[in-house]
């Protein structure tokens, strides 16, 4: 059984439209430390990654996959990296759900298309950063 | 997490992390998160809430600088 509902997929299905460009989202599991989330947010990835042909899942084991996690750095699971063309950095630690899987829905399709929803002053300020910045942001389901 | 996002695509400088709080319960201890959203950058600059872009864009700003303060 899915965990997408039938609704929900045609509903992203419809948004995926405005995909433009390959999107791949590397998922991170290791059974023996989060056997059961990593299952879950496995199947979850693959399902929405069924909802457009510019949509792809790779599937890596931090501890078998020790570069590729290193590179990514990724030491804990289940982590989801949603790559474009490049690596953005945007990270997702544990099931999106809720309205950080909006967030994803919203991240792959701005990915995808190179396009951000922020005004000039903002992207040129961005432009000028004295420094790297890494965000968290901690969310609860909802 | 939109925000954070959008500037992660928008800068190389910028990494956008988002953690289910619930899953990650040290993680959430180790960073005091209290109530949801809880936004920390680079370990330094932290605040709960959404705020409006100019205001979310000066912490980035400050965090990059390495100024700490709320």
């Amino acid at each position: 059984m899915g965990i997408l509902a039938a609704k929900d997929q045609e509903a992203i299905r419809k948004e995926f439209a405005r995909l433009t460009g390959p999107v791949k989202l590397v998922v991170f599991s290791q059974e023996l430390v989060a056997g059961e989330l990593c299952r879950q947010n496995e199947q979850l990835m693959k399902e929405v990654a069924e909802l457009s042909e510019h949509l792809t899942v790779e599937v890596l084991n931090p501890a078998i996959d020790r570069e590729r996690a290193e590179a990514y750095g990724v030491s804990d699971v289940p982590v989801t990296v949603v790559e474009g063309v490049r690596d953005h950095g945007i990270r997702f630690l544990g099931i999106p759900s809720g309205y950080e899987f909006s967030n994803l829905i919203d991240s792959i399709i701005a990915v995808s298309r190179g396009e951000v929803a922020l005004t000039e002053a903002t992207k040129a300020s961005l432009a000028t950063l004295p420094g790297d910045v890494e965000i968290k942001v901690f969310s609860t389901p909802t | 997490m939109r925000l954070a996002q959008h500037m992660a695509i928008a800068s190389d400088r910028v990494r956008a992390v988002a953690i289910e709080a619930t899953e990650f319960p040290e993680l959430s201890r180790a960073y005091q998160v209290m109530a949801v959203p809880k936004i920390v950058m680079n370990d330094r600059v932290s605040f709960e809430g959404a705020l409006p872009e100019a205001q979310f864009l000066e912490a980035v700003v400050r965090a990059a600088s390495g100024n700490g303060g709320p």
